[in-house]
């Protein structure tokens, strides 16, 4: 199999079910002429022509509300926000429209929208958010978060076949710093169903996307303190796989939710809350988050990396834990 | 320093509640406490509960030893508050080379150890997490005797399951058998009225439940009669002493509610959770009847009758291991249809198991039904539940065969789900042809009962 960046297998998902499929076509801000901000749709508009990758105007707003049109239609539309972060423009269409249609109208509504997100490299506040748990508060969308190569291919082909809306939070710092290897043929990784990443005894570590990989860095240098830690990649946070966590915290009894986005009302605090409900009797210490604090992100690097949940944060998160 | 001293007194558990029994002491002397945190259980003749501790601090003394029973208001326990120092009301007799720190001359002080914090002997080996508390409610085991390596001294899972996989480290007094059959006549036990003996100086052994046991004979197992034992002890002598007791025995045949019960079972269970028992069928009849005689939902009060305009059933529940039998009751079940009455029920059987019971529950009854037929008992002569004139004993379903009428009014032989349903009652009150009367008309309602009457 191929080694594939995150970034290439996104592409490689997306060109294949474009070839496979005629009703699938992107629409986005600079996918087509210049391949995307982050060349993603490189070469798509050489092959596959303008009408199926096109360049949209400045406007979140209309590239969602078309699409909404397009799939009540019968195609199969892939927008792509420039930045996760623009995703608050299209608000509407998303939450009023899109995800309500088929509870009023009976329509099934396949679109995926596809958002750069997360930080780790100075973006600011304005590039560098992670807007999931907004839109896991939404009945009728779908909000998928891979974290390796292999599941952002299989996912994205997995909710570009999905009738529902799907919010496909592709984080920008995986892009190119993780490979991993990708089977060339198409194939699906469903929505819903966690992913052990690692394997351990002590502590579980509940997260998803790129704190999957700070999780791993920590769980090494932990596992040269004598401490094993269980990593659970959610993968998706709407529908999110209730089972696969309460099973892990059934074997650890101590559980840290780690994501990059910010503490209040993050997705972790419905997990936190899931675990009281479900698991109280098989726990044997408090649920702990690791989180973003309460603020926008900062520009500067080493504020941005006080802000961001750090290797270091996460190992010192386990260890309290582990000796709780 | 201000000290600021807590007494923990032992609680009024209910208007007729006059003593209370310490079932177990949930912290040691020496423990730290937060207001609110339960400190200790108690059992009184009413319910078995919680006490929760008044304030916060430092469980100074525990004056009253497990297994001893005294009156409501006496002091249990000392707590003082945060700071105070635990052994500040303990006279220790070494008043340990502590020399009174003078003021001034300050540099001289600066030597002594620094304020011990608040080192309350055994140390702070509080918190039990859920899943500990679990392993060891599953397994029996007491966690004060578990080896404890977390956040000071606090017993881990890892503690926990290493320790039953590696058992006990000392021999431990060997399991005892179920429940004993306490005959109730029981020679009174040898008056052994323990004086508050003084509580051990703060031995940090796990503290054994001092108890006034009888010596034991070989072959015998002697038991501290537990308040409630005690109490139902004396209700029971007491109604048979107060009472002129009739029981008469009634038989029902059953089929309609058989049919009805089969027929609304997945219903109920589906939309509301709750299983229509055949004793809610039975509480539900047993209220319309009592509207029409309600000589049997009455009291003597001196010289006068009281009938009660409210119906409060009183369910008597059996709980685990023959540990006694406590009646809570379904207030004002004159309001209620069956799927209110078998929801109230089912709530209270839950309750009663769980010990979640509050003294309320178990007050105001007017009339009881006790259900021995479950176990499959046929007749039972049930006795009055005080200050009640009637109590309804409801027996076993079997199926039997008898003589009824076909369409054509012949007589044949027919398979019927039966019923007895025996009533005691009160004949300083209430007439064997007016008890008749009320059963029958029980009966006549449990056979004929119509789907749309529920």
């Amino acid at each position: 199999m191929p080694e594939l960046t995150y970034l290439q297998a996104i592409s490689d998902g997306l060109r294949q079910e474009m070839r496979r499929d005629r009703r699938v076509f992107v629409i986005g801000q600079d996918v087509g002429v210049y391949g995307g901000a982050f060349k993603v749709t490189q070469g798509f508009q050489e092959e596959f022509g303008p009408w199926r990758v096109i360049d949209a105007p400045l406007s979140e707003t209309a590239i969602v509300g078309g699409c909404t049109g397009a799939a009540i239609m019968g195609l199969r539309p892939v927008a792509e926000m420039q930045f996760a972060d623009f995703v608050s423009c299209a608000w509407d269409h998303l939450v009023t429209v899109a995800a309500k249609q088929r509870y009023r109208a009976g329509t099934p509504v396949p679109i995926v929208v596809r958002l750069p997100s997360g930080g780790g490299f100075s973006g600011g506040p304005f590039h560098s958010q992670n807007p999931e748990s907004f839109f896991a508060h939404v009945p009728g969308l779908k909000c998928v978060c891979p974290s390796t190569p292999e599941d952002a291919k299989g996912l994205l082909i997995a909710a570009i076949e999905d009738p529902n809306p799907v919010l496909f939070f592709e984080h920008k710092h995986l892009y190119r710093r993780i490979k991993g290897e990708v089977a060339e043929e198409r194939y699906t990784v469903p929505i819903g169903k966690a992913r052990l990443h690692r394997e351990g005894d002590d502590v579980s570590v509940i997260t998803w996307g790129a704190m999957v990989h700070t999780a791993a860095e920590a769980a090494d240098l932990l596992e040269g303190e004598g401490i094993s830690t269980e990593i659970l990649d959610l993968r998706s946070v709407l529908p999110w796989d209730r089972d696969a966590v309460l099973a892990s915290v059934r074997k650890t009894s101590k559980v840290l939710v780690l994501h990059e986005d910010t503490h209040t009302g993050g997705f972790g605090a419905e997990i936190a809350a899931t675990i009281a409900e479900q698991a109280f009797e098989d726990l044997d210490g408090p649920v702990r988050r690791i989180t973003a604090p309460d603020s926008p992100v900062p520009f500067s690097p080493p504020l941005e990396k006080a802000y961001i949940p750090q290797v270091e944060d996460v190992v010192t998160g386990v260890r309290e834990l582990a000796s709780y | 320093m201000a000290t600021a001293v807590v007494e923990v007194v032992m609680p009024q558990m209910g208007v007729s509640v006059s003593e209370g029994t310490v079932l177990k002491w949930l912290k040691q002397e020496g423990e730290t406490i937060a207001a609110d945190e339960p400190l200790l259980e108690i059992s009184t003749d009413k319910v078995d509960t919680e006490v929760p501790s008044p304030g916060s601090g430092v469980v100074t003394q525990i004056l009253v030893a497990e297994g001893e029973t005294v009156a409501v208001g006496t002091t249990l326990a000392v707590i003082a508050a945060e700071g105070a120092g635990a052994a500040e009301p303990t006279p220790e007799p070494e008043p340990v080379a502590e020399p009174e720190p003078t003021p001034a001359s300050a540099p001289a002080a600066a030597a002594a150890p620094p304020p011990a914090p608040t080192n309350g002997g055994a140390g702070e080996r509080t918190f039990v997490s859920p899943v500990v508390s679990r392993i060891a409610a599953e397994h029996g085991i007491d966690v004060s005797g578990v080896p404890g390596t977390g956040t000071g001294g606090r017993v881990t899972k890892k503690d926990i399951l290493v320790y039953i996989e590696s058992g006990p480290p000392a021999p431990v007094p060997p399991p005892v058998a179920p429940p004993p059959e306490a005959p109730v006549a029981a020679p009174p036990p040898a008056p052994a009225p323990v004086a508050a003996a003084p509580p051990p100086p703060a031995a940090p052994a796990p503290a054994a439940p001092a108890a006034p046991v009888a010596p034991a004979a070989e072959g015998e197992l002697v038991e501290p009669m537990t308040a409630m034992r005690r109490g139902i002890a004396e209700h029971m002598r007491r109604s048979l002493d107060t009472s002129a007791h009739v029981t008469t025995v009634f038989e029902v045949d059953m089929s309609k509610v058989v049919a009805l019960r089969e027929k609304l079972k997945p219903e109920y269970e589906k939309s509301y959770g709750v299983n229509p028992t055949y004793l809610a069928f039975i509480a539900r009849a047993t209220v319309d009847a009592i509207r029409d005689w309600p000589w049997v939902n009455a009291e003597i009060r001196g010289e006068s009758f009281v009938a009660k305009q409210h119906i409060n059933l009183g369910i008597a529940v059996a709980l685990e291991g023959g540990k006694g039998l406590i009646v809570p009751v379904v207030k004002n079940a004159e309001g209620l249809n069956l799927l209110g009455i078998a929801r109230a029920v089912a709530d209270l059987a839950e309750r009663s198991r769980n010990k979640k019971l509050l003294p309320d529950d178990v007050q105001g009854g007017t009339f009881t039904i006790t259900n021995p037929g479950g176990w499959g008992a046929i007749v039972g002569t049930p006795i009055i539940n005080q200050p009640q004139v009637a109590i309804l004993d409801v027996e076993a379903l079997v199926k039997r065969a008898v003589v009824i009428q076909d369409d054509r009014g012949k007589d044949v032989i027919a398979i019927r789900p039966m019923m007895n349903l025996c009533l005691s009652f009160d004949h300083r009150l209430v007439d064997g042809a007016y008890a008749a009367q009320f059963m029958k008309q029980l009966r006549e309602q449990l056979e004929n009962w119509g789907e749309e009457n529920y």
